[in-house]
Formats: structure tokens, C-alpha cells, sequence
């Protein structure tokens, strides 16, 4: 019998794209869609997925959580312990196309929810650590169920497939957001199954990943003891709980996020100039050194009203950027920017460990 | 002759550039990979962005690429040239064996990473502007030269040289001592290192539209590995 994505591990190449507006004007997901396809051979059709921010305005209160479900039990099973939990004001299947190139779907659901005021007066938890609590039993306790996605105002849509045929899949041209992200898996440490696809989120936060790396173990180790919960394995889930633990739960920036996990070398910390600067990253390497993450990684991380690209310290994975008016381009090659905007300027690769911020102004998103 | 390849495959392009005449230009070129790879006797102009591994094996064919090329361009190439009027991507000249690559602009990281050489086949790479880190990295033959026009006065990221045990790295001013490994000497260029570079430094010149007198006529250093510990590393400590 075939081991589904959680239980094997097979000792991975992808594709990554993002696009934002600094000024909060929405697109259709078709450009980003589209811009997979030149990056076509960096996926192998095991994985593909994007996440879209300030999709839901009408819906901007509430949790967006997209779920799969292996069959309806599950799916009754799951909403009776949701209802426990949360106030459900919409909920609905995923609205899809049946499309050759995508088949086996899991029943694929979309809840919008408020947390009930009383169970976290009860609990004394903010919203987001009870959402993070609840997104946690399910994906470890209830086989049958998975949450992919549980932010606000955004949403992740992920699936097995080549990510030109998941953007039809899910009618991404008929959304429209500020910021979105993409990306073609090629996995190389499991079998491939949806939820295992990129990108991997908790909140808002999303990650989507092209590498592998190799300190994935210490990384979860470390994380699991702050109640997060692996459950499939892969690399970009742990990334996914190690930049909600360092900047949800202990308020880092995402500079200093940045220098936890592609923290400069110490021969690179000692020949800083800047004794602030130096002692600073002294200070985040000494602190955090079980959240350094080692290994070939480009990562776009995203979340509400922003994004940020960055690569390993060593760069063992392209990333290049462009910008066009009010936009700036991501992807892993230039060729992918070019789809999305032919004319875009200032294209470069940052460096290695140099993250890329870019932020939404302030009262756009 | 011209070739539209706009939506192209690769190899239905490669396809039709093995069957087209031995001067041809791509139009629309966007991301295919391995373009004229292993190709001979052909003078290719590339319109758009080439994919990675642009001339992988490439074995005496001439590339031109009018804008920006991607990752590992001239992988493992035996012989030719490959002229970059952009920037160009990670790892340009991966294990390069032989031909030379002219970048009018800035080269990604490793750039030259395990050049090799073997008698008188001796790569050849000049980049204009500057390098990223790990430059010639694991270098064991072959020439690099870093020209560093039109920057901000840098010349190389980090960790140039790591694990370098053969060939020449050519630096256009003067470059830190620090940055580089104990095991690579850096010396001042003399008459005849520079004799190596002069011709091939005149005709880059040439085809980009610089003033060679100029850019010959500055001080260049040469890094080269110390023979007595070539294999020292950052990354195992021996």
C-alpha cells in the first residue's frame, strides 16, 4: 500500500513567483498563473499552489480556513468540532473546474469564522493563538481533515498538479488581491499529496519554498516544543511555524527574522563596521541558533499588506526581482517577471541572506 | 535567417536551430532552457530571456544574448563563445573546459565554479562589472576576470576563491586580503599575467564599446591558489 505524504520521507527543484502592488491595487490571479509556465520543468506536476492576499474584503473580520477532507464523514466529523469553536458565518464548497489535468480532489472546503468570545475569555488566548491552536488539533488529531489555510482576508489554493492547471482548477482569474505568491513543486523528500503542496501557511502567513533544507530536523525538533505540530515532513512547513514563532509570538522584525534564519556567517558578523548592527546579530545567533536554517532555500514569505524574498546565506537557490510602477516582481527566473510585466526595470538577484521586503502603504490593504 | 520562438518547447527549439542556417537570430526567446547546447559552427543571436544552462556543452558555436541571461550559462562548455550584453545569473561557467564568456554587466554567485583546464584548453571569463560571492569557487584552471566597470567600487562578494586549486582570478583595482581564503595568494598583476588577458581584455573591449586603453591601463591583482595547501576549505577542516 501506497504511504500517503506524513508518512514517508524521500531523501527535492521548484518554482517560486510572487507579485505585489504597493499600492494595494488588486489583480486577477492570471498573470501570476501565467507566469508559472516558462518555469514549467521546475515542477514535475507533484505539487503546485498559490496564496492571494485581500481576496476576501467582504469577509475581511473573519478566518478564511480552506480545508480538504478525505470524505463527507470526515467533513461532518470536523464541522461539529469547528461549531465548538467558532462562530461560522459562511460556509461552502471550494469553487472549482473540472479540468483533465487535475484529478483524485479531496472534498475541498471554504469556512469564513469568528472565534467564540467566550471560549477565549475562558482560555485566555488572543484570536490568533486560538485559530493557531485549533488549525494544530485538527491537522494532527483528525485524520481526514486539513486545514491549508486560515488567515484573514487571503487564502492559499493548493493541489497535486502543475501550478498553470491549479490556478484553472481553482478560478484564480476570478479573484483579485494585492499580493500574490506562487509555486511548482518538484518533491524531493515526499510523495507529493495536496496538502503537502506549497504554499504552507499558518494565519496569514504563507511560504512558498524552492529548496531543501538540511537542517530540517533540528528546526522541528526545536519548534515542536512551542506547540507546533510538523505533521507531513517537509521543510516548508517547519520555515512556515519558525517565522510565526519569531515574529507572531516574539515580535521580531522581519530584518532580524531574516538574520535568524539566514544568519551571516561569524566571520561575516566580525568584520562589521557598524557595532550596533554587529552586536545585534551576535545577539539573534546566540539567541536563536536551533532556528538557523541551513541548506539551499528561496523563500517568499507573504502576509497581510506585505511579502518578503530570501534567499539562504550561501544562495544555493536563484531569486531575482524586478519592479514596475507601483509593483514589484518575484520569481526564481527572470523569464517568469517578463510574463507578468515585459517592461519591468531594476531587475537583480539580492544576495544571499538579504531579504527583500516589500510593504502594502499603510490604509491599502 | 530569423526564428520566432515565442511558446517554444526547448527542444522543438533546439530542433529547429539544428536545422536552420549557421547564422540565425531567436526572436521572442523566453525561458527555454539548454539552447544550443552542445552545438558547433553556429553563430546564434538570442532576442529575450534564455533559459538556464544557455550553450551547456557548447562546442564551438558563437552566442550572442542582446539582454540578461539566467543560471548556469556555458555549463561544462568545451569550446566558443558566449556574449552577455546584460547581467548573468548564478553559477555562469560551471565546470567550463574551454571557449569564453564575455558579460557586459554584473555575474551572480559562483561564477566560474570549477573552471578547469587541460593544456591549451583554457577558459576564459571576463565579467564588466562585478561579481557575486564564491567566485571561482573550487576553480582548478582556466582565467576569470572581474573588470568592475560601472559599479559602485565593488568588485566580489564574499568568499571569493574558496577551495580554488588551479587557474588565475583577475581583478581590475584592488581587492581585500580578508575576504579571501589564507590558501589564495593575491599579487599585483605583472607584464606577463597581463599578457595572458591583453588580447582577449581588447576584443571584450571591442564588442562592448569600451575604451581599452583605459581599462588596460589600470592595475590589476591576481589571485592564484598556494600550491603548498591547495585543498584547504571552509567547509571540513583539514
Amino acid at each position: 500500500m501506497n504511504r500517503i505524504e506524513g508518512q514517508i520521507r524521500i531523501p527535492s527543484g521548484c518554482a517560486i513567483a510572487a507579485v505585489i502592488s504597493k499600492d494595494g491595487n488588486r489583480m486577477t490571479g492570471e498573470k501570476i498563473v501565467e507566469s508559472m509556465k516558462p518555469m514549467h520543468d521546475r515542477s514535475n506536476g507533484l505539487g503546485g499552489g498559490f496564496a492571494a492576499y485581500g481576496i476576501y474584503p467582504e469577509y475581511k473580520e473573519f478566518y478564511a480556513l480552506h480545508m480538504f477532507f478525505n470524505d463527507r464523514s470526515s467533513r461532518k466529523n470536523c464541522e461539529a468540532f469547528l461549531k465548538e469553536r467558532f462562530e461560522i458565518v459562511k460556509s461552502e464548497l471550494m469553487p472549482t473546474r473540472k479540468i483533465p489535468a487535475i484529478t483524485d480532489e479531496p472534498v475541498i472546503w471554504r469556512y469564513f469564522v469568528a472565534p467564540l468570545q467566550s471560549n477565549l475569555h475562558n482560555l485566555q488566548l488572543d484570536e490568533k493563538e486560538y485559530v493557531a491552536r485549533t488549525v494544530m488539533k485538527i491537522n494532527s488529531e483528525m485524520p481526514g481533515s486539513f486545514v491549508f489555510s486560515s488567515g484573514k482576508n487571503m487564502g492559499a489554493f493548493k493541489a497535486v498538479g502543475f501550478p498553470e492547471d491549479v490556478g484553472v482548477f481553482y478560478k484564480l482569474d476570478e479573484y483579485e488581491g494585492y499580493s500574490w505568491t506562487a509555486h511548482g513543486r518538484y518533491p524531493t523528500n515526499t510523495p507529493g499529496w495536496w496538502g503537502g503542496a506549497h504554499p504552507f501557511t499558518l494565519l496569514d502567513y504563507s511560504i512558498v519554498h524552492n529548496g531543501e533544507i538540511s537542517s530540517y530536523d533540528a528546526n522541528r525538533r526545536f519548534i515542536e516544543m512551542f506547540g507546533y505540530k510538523c505533521t507531513l515532513q517537509t521543510d516548508t512547513e517547519v520555515i512556515t511555524y519558525i517565522m510565526d514563532y519569531l515574529i507572531r509570538v516574539q515580535k521580531l522584525t522581519l530584518d532580524e527574522a531574516a538574520s535568524v534564519i539566514a544568519a551571516p556567517f561569524w566571520s561575516t558578523i566580525d568584520g562589521k563596521t557598524d557595532p550596533y548592527e554587529k552586536e545585534k546579530l551576535k545577539f539573534l545567533r546566540t539567541v536563536f541558533p536551533s532556528m538557523l536554517i541551513t541548506g539551499p532555500f528561496s523563500i517568499v514569505f507573504g502576509f497581510n499588506g506585505g511579502l518578503m524574498a530570501l534567499n539562504d546565506r550561501l544562495k544555493l537557490r536563484s531569486m531575482v526581482v524586478g519592479e514596475k510602477d507601483d509593483k514589484v516582481f518575484i520569481a526564481s527566473e527572470e523569464a517568469a517577471i517578463r510574463v507578468m510585466e515585459p517592461n519591468a526595470s531594476n531587475m537583480h538577484a539580492p544576495a544571499g541572506g538579504e531579504p527583500v521586503i516589500v510593504k502594502v502603504k499603510e490604509g491599502a490593504f | 535567417m530569423i526564428i520566432d520562438v515565442t511558446g517554444l518547447e526547448f527542444d522543438a527549439l533546439n530542433e529547429k536551430l539544428r536545422e536552420s542556417d549557421s547564422t540565425v537570430t531567436l526572436k521572442g526567446c523566453l525561458g527555454q532552457r539548454f539552447i544550443a547546447s552542445g552545438m558547433k559552427d553556429k553563430t546564434i543571436t538570442i532576442e529575450g530571456i534564455p533559459g538556464n544552462a544557455l550553450g551547456a556543452y557548447l562546442n564551438g558555436a558563437s552566442i550572442t544574448v542582446k539582454d540578461n541571461a539566467q543560471d548556469a550559462v556555458g555549463d561544462t562548455m568545451n569550446d566558443g563563445e558566449i556574449i552577455v550584453h546584460g547581467n548573468i545569473g548564478d553559477a555562469a561557467g560551471y565546470a567550463m573546459r574551454g571557449g569564453k564568456i564575455y558579460i557586459k554587466g554584473n555575474a551572480g554567485y559562483r561564477a566560474g565554479i570549477h573552471m578547469k583546464e587541460y593544456k591549451d584548453k583554457v577558459p576564459l571569463m571576463i565579467i564588466g562589472g562585478s561579481a557575486g560571492s564564491f567566485l571561482g569557487e573550487y576553480q582548478a584552471g582556466g582565467i576569470i576576470v572581474v573588470l568592475g566597470l560601472s559599479t559602485d567600487g565593488s568588485l566580489v562578494g564574499n568568499f571569493p576563491c574558496t577551495g580554488m586549486h588551479g587557474g588565475k582570478v583577475f581583478f581590475r583595482g584592488e581587492v581585500s586580503k580578508e575576504a579571501f581564503p589564507k590558501n589564495i595568494c593575491l599579487n599585483p598583476a605583472t607584464e606577463e599575467d597581463i599578457d595572458l588577458v591583453r588580447n582577449s581584455i581588447s576584443e571584450y573591449c571591442d564588442t562592448f564599446g569600451f575604451d581599452k586603453n583605459e581599462i588596460l591601463g589600470a592595475k590589476f591583482t591576481v589571485a592564484t591558489p598556494d600550491s603548498n595547501n591547495p585543498y584547504k576549505q571552509m567547509y571540513v577542516a583539514n
